[in-house]
């Protein structure tokens, strides 16, 4: 099988599995639907992980093809083609893998949903729209993959579309991607207008040739052409990978099923901001001041986001919340042109963050769907496996030493520490802080879910639908459909960091794929003080992330653990601070009452006054009405009087001649 | 390759005096008259098929013509002939023949002959528009085409019909009359009745702005444009979903090709002149229009707005080319931009028409187009509703999907003119998915809302029939748009170099 074909069948597969276990849901039933769908996503893992074999261990060379010419016109090669470099093989390589253990771990935690064909449809398509976003060559297949894993994600929050608010946050996330997708598409449109192309590898090799131009958007304002483009594109990409203030559709996207939560928004499609950006690393290289943009976006994401996740009470809003603030961190890390550290950050994290949404996933089951942790507690004993698994993604998360997170967080932190770039002190303290506030409602979640007493009650009698904390049966450990996912999701949680710092980071290897301006090297300078992944550990335990995260957890230990009733006594005693987090800073309420109720009020009064009062009413049935009272009027002359007709003839003729004589 | 037989004639003729045989067989034999309608739509669908084979789409010229005298004193003739504009309208034109014959088979049971027969003798008229190259002939068609409407919405139409069907024949005729003066006025000075001949008939700009005028008056009417729009929601609220179809799918093009083929290169200094009044409607359509959209309550007005604000980006592409020409050297995106308006109609045409399908499916089973009367149909309606979503998302302009292309083409073209004019065309991104997808959100999702929702029944094969071809053609042109987009090239490109001549020069002012 030749390579091309390879990475045709890459993307191709998990299509193919779409729709037959959609089109065909009826035909291959609930095990054929899986199967399906496991095969072609697991054969495109293993292809995935076989190009990026090659690349690290057979020195395959960057793969830059068109598979098929979309459109030609006006000149411009609109094409769906494949860009096979590390930076594409590596996201191809995570993505199949996370979705692949989101594969089978659906197949015990939807087992019992009427949906069960359709949601593998699902994230089967899912899998195809996200891999043609990272294998994309150019920007027009990169809008088609972006737009359609929008779609997916659409569909899948509102899955069980007969929750009302389910359809919403389904309804709500498609259309603040798309304020999102508006500014990105006007960045592609700048592209053309700058670049005469589509095409990544003709753009890039000419990004240069517009410094200096400027472009007045608005009278009396000079912009830098690439200052333009890349704030167009990295709106989309605050879209997409939920930045503030185009976040608040990600907490709302955790109506849909687990699963799916961990996917796509956590592992995956939420990363496709943080990716597109890496990618067009030739094009932002050149404005500072889009990457200050960026970077300040991304401090205020990653600090406030991580502040509203210490008060949620509900498991996957806490980690909903922990993913935005981990976003946060990586479009940080793209701000001061750290962009292989956002990558590798953005790998750690996919492992950490879908076992541990999975892992809050085999609580909810456990606990026939109780997501609230005030009715949780102890569950260490029960469900010995998800507990173990749930420490070890904390503990990457929060950035222990020598796990995965540690690596990529704290490389992050420093590169932030090493920048110069204007706005990256700000930043500095942000990321800090947020090490603390990591820390702080990790551990929470960990106490309030596993440790501690049960706050919920096994009444056998209880019936189908008991009330908050009274369970029908006790909760017991998932099955392994779920477990083995969650096992095998910890291994790189613990282990991907340690083993490829050195190369992803520091070795240069995505350098293929991203360009950073020698000036703006965060990346080298930190990498100037690395002797070794043991090493970093060492000379960590000196800084101060490293006690922060101490810090958190001894906070976190002491009110959740030591004295259980502080938690309340603070929140008593700092009302106002906790109302402003419960309510997520009233980001949603503003945009309610200024966007929404706004719009809904112009075009009723659009419709009402101006189409129907003022064309319809004034305009054409006025007109007719002035026809039908004029012709009311001219009807009156036609008497059928002989006298009046020959009484206005002879007044005609008068006139005539009246007219006549004077004339002459 | 080209043909030894009439073929356009017998694109035109067929359906016509098909519908008339169908007429002649009287009231009684409905199963019979569907049974013809069904071969004579079909027949026509496979010729224009032959006709698109046999298109040769390298060049401009103009094919298949056709060329016989007809009314010899006044100069008029038999003129028929298509290129790279035509081809592709045509080809809609009879692929929808075909789909509202099926449409219709079940839910008229009335007067089953005389429905059939008026929507193929549409069909052939509308065949007509797009191949006529005698002014005269194309004006007999353009208006001949509303009587078959006229009736079909007075006839199979809802309770505000006649208001409806008054509205509609009265602004298009009022508007065409306009145009008619124009033609006139051109047959006299050219002594020609020749499209063609007009093309390069030199004008002084002063007369070129008063004819532009005119054809305005009739087209902005016909495709609707901002502010003399206001006839289309009503006239599709009181249409049969077949009069709606054929309306929204085809007869709204007619306005779009009529810019292409007479305002633009009959007028073309007039057209450069007045471009900014075009292209201000057409931003105040997509973005006014949807923000209206965004709050109908009835299906099939908030499809009909939608309608109105797609449109608007066919006449923002037709006319951005000379801002595009004045902003850049290249020329770059005034190509695009016409060649994304003809797609934006040739995907609409497909999209709205599923779109009013669908609302039609609903309609056969509770006569009621009431957004707030459903809710839930995905609960007994699945397949149905995996259709309409589709559909829905292509009308939000979702890459993949034909609604996309048209769209993204005249965004770039207008982003190449001014950042503004891309940035409001670019507003349908939010507006367009939001007044789509809270329709999908408010009829499609949710628990089951009424007992009429529960005893839904999903579509039958028949329907599934009809919407699975246009899911196809929708899917087909979004993922793959260059057969679409290479059959118009050559036209494309003649007529962007034809307006950039000013002709007033060559009439010596």
């Amino acid at each position: 099988m030749s390579l091309k074909t390879i990475l045709l069948l890459i993307p191709l597969l998990p299509l193919a599995a779409a729709a037959v276990a959609g089109l065909f849901r009826n035909q291959v039933g609930r095990a054929g639907s899986h199967w399906v769908a496991i095969l072609g996503v697991g054969v495109s893992f293993f292809l995935s992980a076989y190009v990026l074999y090659l690349q690290v261990f057979g020195n395959l060379e960057t793969l830059n093809y068109s598979v098929y010419t979309w459109m030609v016109s006006d000149g411009i090669r609109f094409e769906v083609g494949f860009l096979i470099d590390h930076l594409s093989a590596l996201m191809m390589t995570v993505v199949t893998f996370v979705s692949f253990m989101v594969h089978i771990y659906t197949i015990g935690y939807m087992a019992e949903d009427p949906g069960y064909q359709r949601f593998f449809s699902y994230i089967a398509l899912f899998t195809f729209s996200m891999l043609m976003l990272v294998m994309s060559n150019n920007f027009l297949q990169l809008f088609f993959g972006w737009e359609a894993v929008g779609l997916v994600s659409y569909l899948l929050i509102g899955f069980w579309f007969k929750r009302e608010s389910a359809v919403a946050a389904g309804l709500k996330a498609f259309l603040v991607n798309r304020v999102g997708d508006f500014g990105f598409l006007l960045g592609i449109a700048a592209i053309l207008y700058c670049f005469g192309s589509m095409d990544y590898s003709e753009v890039f090799g000419q990004a240069g040739s517009i410094s200096g131009e400027t472009v007045s958007i608005v009278a009396g304002f000079e912009w830098q052409w690439i200052t333009v483009i890349c704030i167009c594109l990295f709106i989309g990409a605050m879209g997409k990978s939920a930045q503030a203030p185009l976040h608040v559709w990600l907490p709302d996207s955790m109506e849909g099923p687990t699963p799916i939560s961990a996917l796509i928004h956590a592992a995956t499609m939420v990363t496709a901001g943080i990716f597109m950006v890496a990618r067009m690393s030739p094009l932002f290289e050149l404005s500072d001041a889009a990457l200050s943009f960026v970077m300040l976006i991304g401090a205020v994401t990653a600090f406030s986001m991580g502040l509203v996740g210490i008060v949620q009470n509900d498991i996957k809003r806490v980690i909903a919340y922990s993913t935005l603030s981990q976003l946060g961190y990586m479009t940080v890390a793209l701000g001061v042109s750290a962009y292989s550290a956002a990558i590798f950050h953005l790998m750690t994290h996919a492992f950490f963050k879908a076992l541990l949404f999975l892992g809050a996933g085999s609580v909810i089951i456990a606990l026939h769907h109780q997501q609230d942790m005030r009715f949780m507690g102890g569950l260490r004993k029960q469900m010995p496996i998800t507990w173990i698994t749930a420490w070890i993604g904390t503990l990457a998360l929060i950035g222990f030493p020598f796990m995965s997170g540690f690596y990529s967080k704290d490389s992050i932190i420093e590169a932030v520490h090493a920048s110069t770039r204007f706005g990256s002190d700000v930043a500095y303290w942000a990321v800090l802080l947020g090490v603390l506030i990591t820390s702080f409602y990790s551990f929470r979640l960990l106490y309030l879910t596993f440790h501690g007493q049960p706050r919920y009650r096994v009444d056998v009698g209880a019936g189908d639908h008991p009330p908050d904390g009274i369970l029908q049966h006790a909760p017991k450990e998932s099955p392994l459909v779920v477990t083995v996912p969650l096992i095998l999701l910890a291994i790189p949680s613990i282990v991907i960091g340690y083993m490829t710092i050195e190369p992803v980071l520091f070795g240069g290897w995505l350098s293929d794929a991203i360009m950073v301006l020698p000036q703006n090297d965060a990346v080298a300078e930190v990498g100037s003080h690395f002797h070794g992944p043991v090493a970093m550990v060492t000379h960590a335990l000196g800084t101060a992330p490293f006690w922060l995260m101490i810090g958190g957890f001894v906070l976190a230990t002491f009110i959740y653990q030591v004295r259980p009733s502080m938690a309340d006594q603070l929140q008593q005693k700092m009302p106002r601070l906790h109302r402003i987090l419960e309510n997520k800073f009233y980001v949603d309420e503003f945009y309610q009452s200024v966007f929404v109720r706004r719009v809904i009020n112009i075009g009723n009064g659009l419709w009402k006054k101006a189409d129907a009062g003022l064309i319809d009413g004034v305009l054409v049935n006025g007109s007719a009405r002035l026809v039908g009272t004029i012709s009311e009027r001219i009807r009156l002359w036609q008497s059928g009087f002989l006298f009046q007709y020959a009484f206005a003839m002879i007044v005609g003729l008068i006139g005539m001649i009246a007219i006549w004589v004077m004339l002459k | 390759m080209s043909l030894n037989w009439p073929i356009l004639s017998v694109l035109i003729w067929l359906p016509i005096l098909g519908g008339v045989a169908i007429m002649a067989i009287g009231e009684q034999r409905a199963t019979l008259a569907r049974l013809m309608a069904l071969a004579v739509s079909l027949l026509t669908f496979v010729l224009s098929i032959v006709l698109y084979s046999a298109f040769d789409n390298s060049t401009a010229a103009m094919q298949f013509v056709e060329l016989k005298p007809w009314i010899e004193t006044f100069d008029i003739f038999y003129r028929l002939g298509v290129d790279g504009f035509s081809v592709p309208l045509i080809l809609l034109t009879t692929f929808f023949g075909f789909i509202v014959v099926i449409a219709g088979w079940e839910s008229i049971q009335q007067k089953v002959n005389q429905y059939m027969a008026a929507f193929l003798i549409m069909e052939g008229l509308m065949i007509g528009v797009f191949s006529a190259l005698d002014a005269l002939l194309f004006y007999v068609f353009f208006e001949a085409m509303l009587i078959p409407m006229f009736i079909v919405i007075g006839i199979w139409g809802g309770p505000r019909r006649v208001y409806a069907t008054i509205k509609f024949f009265l602004y298009t005729f009022l508007g065409s009359v306009f145009m008619l003066i124009g033609l006139i006025y051109l047959y006299s000075e050219s002594g020609s009745w020749s499209i063609l001949d007009w093309h390069q008939f030199p004008l002084t700009l002063a007369v070129q702005k008063w004819l532009f005028l005119g054809f305005l008056a009739a087209f902005s009417v016909k495709i609707p444009m901002w502010p003399v729009h206001t006839w289309l929601p009503d006239a599709h609220v009181e249409a049969p979903t077949g009069g709606s179809v054929v309306l929204a799918a085809i007869m709204l093009k007619i306005g779009g090709y009529g810019f292409i083929r007479f305002s633009l290169p009959i007028t073309p200094d007039a057209s450069a002149a007045l471009d900014w009044l075009i292209i201000t409607l057409s931003l105040i359509a997509v973005v006014y229009i949807g923000f209206v959209a965004l709050v109908q309550q009835d299906m099939k007005k908030l499809i009909a707005y939608s309608s109105i604000s797609h449109m608007g980006f066919v006449t923002l592409g037709l006319f951005i080319a000379f801002a595009v020409f004045q902003n850049t050297e290249s020329g770059r995106g005034a190509a695009l931009g016409v060649e994304g308006a003809m797609v934006q109609m040739i995907s609409h045409g497909f999209v709205s028409g599923a779109l009013f399908l669908c609302v039609g499916v609903l309609y056969d089973r509770l006569h009621s187009r009431m957004i707030a009367d459903y809710g839930g149909v995905a609960n007994t309606m699945p397949w149905f509703a995996a259709l309409a979503v589709l559909f829905f998302m292509a009308n939000s302009g979702l890459p993949g999907t034909s609604g996309f292309v048209g769209e993204f083409m005249v965004i770039l073209a207008a982003f190449q003119a001014n950042f503004w004019y891309a940035f409001l065309a670019a507003m349908t991104l939010i507006l367009g998915a939001a007044y789509s997808l809270w329709l999908v959100k408010r009829v499609i999702f949710g628990e089951v809302a009424n007992r009429n929702v529960e005893q839904l029944e999903d579509i039958n094969a028949r329907e599934a029939l009809v919407l699975g071809l246009i899911a196809v053609a929708v899917l087909a042109v979004g993922l793959w748009p260059a057969p679409l987009v290479d059959l118009m090239h050559a036209s494309v490109e003649q007529l962007l170099q034809h307006i950039q001549q000013p002709k007033f020069s060559v009439a010596g002012i």
